[in-house]
């Protein structure tokens, strides 16, 4: 990155924290409880941290997201992979996962809380059904969107059709199924929050509803970063591991 | 000894195909688009269904899938694997079908540097030119040593001079492996100039099945004449044997000088687009040169058709539209002629 689009991308973000460290400061907010300044939103979050609340919270979730978004992802993969692949398991899925997608993964939420109960598996089940569907999708676009001819390429030179789908079908959906990865990593980060602040009383949304009760802005606001810089690290982890697996032929 | 039979072969494009191509044979399967040769080229390598049976050298393969039919396919847009390296998509059949030990690396790199490819081994295939996709391609098809090669107009987005190459490295290939070949082509000229025998397809079926000369010079069906164009015929009325394997043969008042083989000559023929115009004096010797007059030009799908009158005889020439605009040609413009002994076809 050259100094000019560093500057570019870094200078807005000052600028905003700048901007809201003086509006706090001089008290220009109705009341500046409802508006502490970006230093002492540090303050708090270090704090946070020291006493373990924050680090304990965090784990949590962390944990639950890991394992909702790999189960979701990888059965998402699965299946896209066999529908993309197979006529026929597009035909037996295809109505099921259409009826299916348009649900908002937060709408299972009641549902959810009665069939599994409020437990540790609730808000995994919430983060597995928010992948499961866009890496579905996505792997299914772009295994279609292989051109037949490479298959037939493969097919004449002697490949069997799992040798096909290892080396020559999932490499070429690779592009599409990380399209997938990318907005379902973020997106477990949003609906793990929304999981733990209407049902779980451990993890970051949780913290947030606690620290809301007790009217502790400060602690909203580190919540809601703590938020905002998991869903960047996991989106800019999939853009790096997509840029390296493809970026040779892309 | 047969190579590829096809006996009774149909599904929705071709109409009971019936071919015997020899073993070793350079079969070129020429038609319009649309006619059915890329059809004909799938039902052979077995990638679409069809009725009827396909033979290889006499064993039938019809219950057989395309990964066992051993045959090497050169696809018209190629189909190289964009995410393989030149050298992964060469040695891919080989990896597909387990056969991977020093043997095969050895042949690997055997294909790689006789095609040129050994400095370009381990580059993606995106970054490639034209000319180096198409070697890679057809390397590729020859990796696993098949026992017919298939190539569907594998050189229609080349230029001129790197087509030309290729295709002369492909003759030689086969020749060399003797290696049976079905190659499928539009063009006439590459037809005429790679074939052993050519299967004009039209409309799904196989009109004629011949040696080039005889499908450009006897075409053996409405159709066939229409796509190839109407030779020019000059009946010969005297013969004179010349010096140095020539004759000349009168036909009305035109004068023609022909390569003489002792034979009685019947009647000499030429293709439109073998007869050479210009508007200034055509260099070289001064044998079978003359001096017409254009009486007709008519434009057709790229190329026009232009009749001209030379010494009492209607001859047709083809250009390219584009070249004829170039060269402005106008009804009743004067233009020399040149009908160069190479092309023209002695009828004995």
């Amino acid at each position: 990155m050259n100094k000019s689009s560093f500057l570019s991308g870094v200078l807005p973000v000052l600028i905003l924290l700048g901007l809201w460290e003086t509006f706090a400061r001089l008290h220009l907010a109705p009341s500046s409880f409802f508006f502490p300044p970006f230093t002492e939103v540090v303050r708090e979050f270090f704090s946070l941290a020291a006493n373990g609340v924050l680090g304990e919270n965090f784990l949590s979730s962390l944990i639950r997201v890991l394992i909702g978004f790999t189960a979701g992802s990888l059965c998402g993969f699965i299946i896209g992979t066999l529908m993309g692949w197979k006529k026929v398991a597009a035909n037996a899925f295809g109505p099921v996962i259409s009826l299916l997608y348009p649900i908002p993964a937060l709408g299972w939420l009641p549902l959810l809380m009665l069939w599994i109960g409020i437990n540790e598996l609730l808000p995994i089940a919430i983060v597995f059904i928010a992948c499961f569907f866009p890496v579905c999708y996505n792997t299914i676009t772009g295994i279609k969107g292989i051109d037949n001819n490479y298959i037939r390429a493969a097919r004449t030179l002697g490949a069997t059709e799992w040798y096909i789908l290892a080396y020559v079908i999932i490499p070429l959906a690779l592009p599409n199924i990380f399209t997938g990865l990318r907005l379902v990593s973020g997106m477990a980060w949003r609906v793990i929050i929304a999981a733990e602040m209407v049902a779980i009383p451990t993890g970051i949304g949780s913290l947030l509803m606690q620290a809301e009760s007790l009217v502790r802005v400060d602690i909203i606001i580190v919540c809601l970063i703590v938020l905002s810089v998991m869903c960047f690290i996991f989106e800019r982890f999939f853009i790096y591991m997509e840029h390296k697996m493809t970026v040779r032929w892309r | 000894m047969p190579g590829i039979e096809l006996r009774g072969v149909s599904n929705f494009i071709l109409h009971n195909i019936d071919v015997t191509i020899h073993d070793g044979e350079f079969l070129v399967v020429l038609g319009p688009n649309g006619a059915g040769k890329t059809t004909l080229l799938n039902v052979i390598a077995g990638l679409i269904p069809y009725e009827g049976t396909v033979l290889f050298n006499g064993d039938g393969i019809d219950g057989l899938p395309p990964y066992r039919r051993n045959i090497g396919y050169v696809f018209q847009n190629l189909a190289l694997f964009p995410h393989l390296s030149v050298q992964e998509n060469v040695s891919f059949g080989l990896n597909a079908q387990s056969r991977n030990g020093e043997d095969s690396e050895a042949r690997i790199n055997r294909l790689l540097d006789d095609w040129g490819l050994g400095s370009v081994a381990h580059r993606h295939v995106g970054t490639l030119s034209g000319g180096e996709r198409q070697k890679a391609a057809i390397a590729r098809a020859l990796a696993t040593q098949p026992q017919a090669l298939l190539l569907d107009e594998p050189f229609t987005s080349l230029d001129r001079g790197t087509s030309i190459y290729l295709q002369r490295e492909i003759k030689a290939i086969q020749q060399k492996l003797g290696i049976t070949t079905v190659y499928v082509t539009h063009n006439q000229r590459e037809a005429e100039e790679m074939a052993d025998r050519i299967a004009v397809i039209y409309d799904g079926a196989i009109e004629q099945l011949a040696l080039p000369e005889d499908v450009f010079f006897s075409p053996g069906t409405k159709h066939i004449a229409e796509f190839i164009g109407s030779p020019n015929i000059f009946p010969c009325d005297t013969h004179t044997s010349l010096t140095r394997g020539l004759a000349e043969i009168r036909s009305g008042n035109l004068t023609i000088v022909i390569p003489d083989d002792g034979e009685t000559v019947r009647k000499v023929a030429i293709l439109p687009r073998d007869v050479y115009l210009s508007k200034t004096p055509i260099p070289g010797p001064d044998i079978n040169r003359y001096i017409g007059r254009i009486d007709r030009l008519t434009p057709s799908q790229g190329h026009t058709l232009i009749q001209l009158q030379i010494v009492g005889h209607t001859v047709l020439a083809e250009q390219p539209t584009e070249i004829a605009h170039r060269m402005g040609l106008a009804v009743g413009d004067r233009v020399h002629v040149a009908l160069m002994l190479k092309w023209l076809k002695v009828l004995v």
